[in-house]
């Protein structure tokens, strides 16, 4: 099967003022979003979605655009075309109202390795205007929350990887967001560590009411009750939820729905069921 | 498990917490110099070996008439040490553009850029940590060289400091203009080599201009149009108690424009960060 005549599930179309309410009512909302590499087009007319108090799973293969869309959002690279806002507020207009609300967690470790844990928070928080004796305050309880207390004077480079990725997590929650992006959070991380960190993110969706826009190229990272967003080639092939997406595409679970919609079983050595 | 963690409010950003920014990115900067003990260490050893080795073997070489600043007949030593600040001022700009290039490569930067704060703010905030950095350097090197006789008026001391920030911001914008254009960390030599040789030796740090000029006509004309000649004449000044207004505009231009170029090149919609993802990662 290829590519073509695959059961693509592609989303309506919404109307221009249908999106705008939209996308005060989303935490994150996407809409029309284009980006290029010059002659080479990485996201072609994103558009969707993500719920205050959701989980979203961003599903796609490697190179499938996950990492151009979160540097889209973030503001990391500039927006071609379309747009992009946090709770309303459009990121090349209110690039500060937007990212205040937002906590990221990039692909790639962005902790100071030289640094110890506390230092690292307290950078974040300065960082995000935060003043010294609020910003120990909420270090002491994000650490608390995450298990890291003990480690709070060790510095990072003496963590394991999945302590690092807690403390990324942290970090990303020290100002308050109500939005929080992971890019492939769990990599490299042993079982263990994927599920606590796993865990502890939907916890902060039922708990704490954050939408979280999870990108994963693991299937056993979703479960029925989250909306998912499938992403291929620079394309959304599938938004919605779980249990419809698998149904639209004829299957009966997340893997064989993915692979029907893409066409890529060939190509699906990257994917763990 | 609950949080009682404040949720931000909707509005802007007030002056303390711009403050508290600031406070952080230096204490950052601070903390990352006081971790790497060797850096602080060949900061000082650079400037002192041209000092005590270099200035001592050309002294009876070349000759220093009285020229402004100066009142009276100088040491050669004497005569470099406000070139040897700039130079330490110089490399430490390079060394902080080199550690934005590190921090990219490595995704600490990511951690900078996402604030929400206004990010022309976050990198004049960088820029200053750079430069409170190298003030460090420059008054432990000054303190060494008290005690080879190489003693400006005590007023001096507090004159150039102004001098110093506005010469230090000029090469760290330089830096970070250059940062801004460095794909790898490796290719970053290579630009030393290309920015920081001749910038230094192409100045009045080594020698007055109007020796240059009786050697060569044209290498006078680079040396008079290279910022990094301002930066040493206006510190030269300072540490005398005296402004050189020339150089003082040409500095304050260039910090202008370099910083003007790095917030552009730093710009998410334009330069640095619009290129693809490294290794393929899209």
């Amino acid at each position: 099967m290829t590519t073509t005549d695959a059961p693509a599930i592609e989303p309506t179309p919404p109307d221009a003022s249908s999106r705008s309410g939209a996308a005060e009512r989303s935490a994150l909302s996407i809409d029309g979003v284009s980006h290029a590499y010059g002659a080479r087009h990485a996201l072609t007319d994103i558009n969707f979605d993500v719920a205050p108090a959701s989980f979203t799973a961003l599903l796609g293969l490697n190179g499938a655009g996950k990492s151009t869309l979160f540097s889209l959002v973030t503001r990391l690279f500039g927006i071609q075309k379309g747009r992009i806002s946090i709770f309303g507020h459009d990121i090349r207009i209110a690039p500060s109202e937007a990212l205040r609300l937002l906590g990221v967690v990039f692909q790639p470790r962005t902790l100071d390795l030289d640094l110890s844990v506390t230092q690292n928070l307290l950078y974040h928080a300065a960082l995000h205007g935060i003043a010294r004796r609020d910003a120990r305050l909420r270090s002491d309880e994000v650490l608390t929350r995450i298990g890291l207390a003990d480690r709070a004077g060790s510095k990072v480079r003496d963590l394991s990887g999945g302590q690092m990725r807690r403390l990324e997590i942290a970090r990303a929650l020290l100002h308050g967001p109500r939005l929080l992006l992971l890019d492939e959070a769990t990599v490299g991380l042993d079982v263990k560590a994927r599920a606590d960190i796993l865990s502890h993110v939907r916890q902060l969706v039922t708990e704490q009411g954050i939408g979280v826009l999870w990108a994963t190229h693991l299937f056993d990272e979703i479960t029925p009750s989250d909306d998912l967003v499938v992403l291929h080639q620079g394309r959304v092939l599938a938004h919605g939820e779980v249990a419809h997406v698998i149904a639209a595409a004829g299957a009966d679970n997340v893997n064989t729905a993915f692979m029907r919609l893409t066409g890529a079983a060939a190509q699906i050595g990257g994917l763990t069921p | 498990m609950s949080s009682t963690i404040a949720r931000p409010s909707q509005s802007g950003f007030s002056f303390p917490q711009y403050i508290t920014c600031l406070n952080g990115i230096v204490w950052r900067e601070a903390l990352r110099f006081l971790h790497q003990r060797e850096r602080f260490v060949s900061a000082l050893v650079r400037p002192l070996v041209w000092l005590f080795i270099f200035a001592a073997g050309f002294r009876q070489v070349l000759g220093i008439s009285i020229i402004p600043p100066y009142e009276t007949y100088i040491l050669y030593e004497v005569y470099i040490a406000p070139g040897l600040m700039a130079m330490i001022q110089l490399f430490n700009g390079m060394q902080s553009s080199l550690s934005m290039v590190y921090d990219r490569e490595m995704g600490n930067m990511r951690t900078l850029l996402v604030s929400p704060l206004p990010r022309w703010y976050l990198l004049f905030c960088k820029l200053l940590a750079g430069t409170a950095v190298s003030l460090l350097q420059v008054y432990a090197f000054l303190l060494i060289a008290w005690f080879w006789d190489i003693a400006p008026p005590p007023i001096g001391y507090l004159t150039v400091l102004p001098a110093l920030i506005l010469s230090g911001l000029m090469l760290g914008a330089l830096g970070m203009l250059i940062s801004s254009g460095i794909k790898q960390l490796e290719n970053f030599a290579g630009v030393m080599n290309f920015v920081i040789f001749p910038m230094f030796f192409a100045s009045s740090a080594l020698y007055p201009l109007w020796r240059v000029q009786e050697g060569s006509p044209m290498l006078y004309y680079v040396c008079l149009f290279n910022p990094f000649t301002h930066a040493v004449e206006l510190i030269r000044f300072a540490l005398y108690g005296q402004i050189n207004w020339t150089s003082l505009a040409v500095v304050s231009l260039c910090t202008t424009a370099f910083m003007i170029g790095a917030i552009y090149a730093y710009d998410p919609s334009r330069g640095l960060i619009r290129r693809a993802p490294a290794g393929g990662e899209i």
